[in-house]
């Protein structure tokens, strides 16, 4: 079980949602995978995303202009 | 026990294609979305750059869709390949530099892509047909009735696209012949009229969906296409690199000459968002007023730098100063400060609006 983690400041969304979702099919069940962004819509876009794909969001934070979510890969 | 038949539906977010994978879910199609992107999607990204957006919803419809539907969506970046679609469309334009019709065949073909590769793999498993919520009529360049068989043709889906609200009003596809679907629990949707899906929508219980007027693309907006026409002039060529559509999409844009234009922020969300782009564009910073971050494209000199200041002076409070400071950055970040005149309203000539 690694961690890994992906910038995706300065992309709009749907890209961060995109990079997040090509990342993660590299990644192995049990893995994390902390996905930094600027665009706010990421706090709803990649917890939908999770919801959809079967994967969990631990935890999600705004602090100015930078998001970050901590995902872990399940078994989808 | 029957074999569990699988669609791949192309889910834009909008109430149509939603619409379409619910009526298949009915009769008990496992059905996945896939969403592509294009980079001409307006959802989410004027939103997300404009501070006076700040507070609106800027949650994206695909995702929302695939959810409402319980179905899991594949979004994919085809941004690199749409480029010869837009530039190079087979079957033109439509009212703006919108390629529908062809934009269509090319995400059928990529959705019939995805179903070759998958029965590759898994056989019966596989998927089985491609769905889409068009509509006869609906669309004017690419959802017309003489249009529905060249999407299918041309794309290599055959009659293995099936466009189930309208589906009784087009021969019978592969899914109907073999019994997978029941063609009599389809629709005859055809025209510009929305009451029969949002009829639809209630029957089922979606009572927020997304309405995109016009469509969700920019490149149906007359304004963003004059822009993209205005790029291909100058550069005499018709290319573009994703960060050219990126900039289309902010700013106003000032053309005082062929070879250069000024990219003017026009507000804070869109100043910072400009402010990642400064070492790929020279850039205007007025040190002495508030004022917008102005970038540049083009091959501009020196002279017109600094005439190209004069103007972001006049979208600064002091536009009717005698006199203002600004930064002028040049590619590769070296940046000198300049004293300007900055130039009244009436100075800058409307024509030079793109």
């Amino acid at each position: 079980m690694a961690h890994h983690q992906l910038d995706t400041q300065g992309l709009l969304c749907p890209m961060p949602v995109i990079k997040t979702q090509d990342r993660i099919k590299e990644l192995a069940v049990g893995d994390t995978l902390e996905v930094l962004a600027s665009d706010p819509g990421v706090m709803h876009d990649i917890p939908a995303w999770c919801r959809i794909n079967g994967h969990t969001i631990v935890e999600s934070s705004k602090e100015k202009r930078l998001c970050t979510i901590l995902i872990e890969v399940c078994d989808s | 026990m029957a074999i569990q038949r699988k669609a791949i539906a192309l889910l834009s977010g909008g109430l149509d294609s939603l619409l379409a994978v619910k009526v298949i879910q009915e009769q008990g199609i496992l059905v996945e979305g896939v969403n592509f992107y294009t980079g001409f999607c307006v959802e989410g990204h004027t939103h997300a750059i404009r501070k006076k957006d700040e507070k609106k919803q800027k949650r994206n419809n695909a995702l929302w869709s695939a959810e409402l539907l319980g179905i899991k969506l594949n979004i994919v970046d085809i941004s690199e390949e749409y480029k010869d679609i837009v530039i190079n469309p087979k079957h033109g334009y439509g009212a703006n530099l919108n390629p529908c019709l062809d934009c269509k065949i090319f995400m059928v073909e990529q959705a019939n892509a995805m179903l070759n590769k998958a029965r590759q793999l898994a056989a019966e498993g596989g998927f089985d047909f491609i769905i889409t919520g068009e509509v006869i009529g609906q669309r004017p360049k690419s959802q017309r009735k003489e249009t529905m068989p060249i999407i299918a043709r041309e794309s290599g889906a055959d009659d293995r696209l099936l466009r189930p609200l309208c589906a009784q009003n087009l021969p019978a596809t592969l899914p109907e012949r073999e019994g997978w679907v029941d063609r009599d629990k389809m629709y005859d949707f055809s025209g510009r009229s929305r009451k029969p899906q949002m009829a639809l929508a209630k029957k089922f219980g979606f009572e927020d969906y997304a309405q995109p007027a016009g469509g969700c693309c920019f490149l149906t907006d007359e304004s963003y296409s004059k822009k993209l026409a205005d790029l291909w002039s100058a550069r005499g060529e018709k290319t573009y690199e994703i960060d050219d559509i990126m900039m289309l999409k902010m700013g106003r844009h000032i053309r005082p000459a062929p070879h250069y234009k000024l990219i003017v922020s026009r507000e804070e969300g869109e100043n910072n968002f400009m402010m990642g782009y400064r070492k790929q564009y020279p850039s205007i910073k007025i040190t002495s007023h508030s004022g917008p971050l102005t970038l540049i494209d083009g091959t501009p000199n020196d002279e017109d730098l600094l005439y190209a200041a004069r103007i972001a002076g006049r979208f600064s409070k002091g536009r009717m100063e005698d006199e203002m400071t600004v930064e002028i950055t040049k590619l590769g970040g070296v940046t000198t400060t300049h004293t300007i005149r900055p130039m009244r309203p009436e100075e800058v000539d409307q024509g030079w609006y793109i």
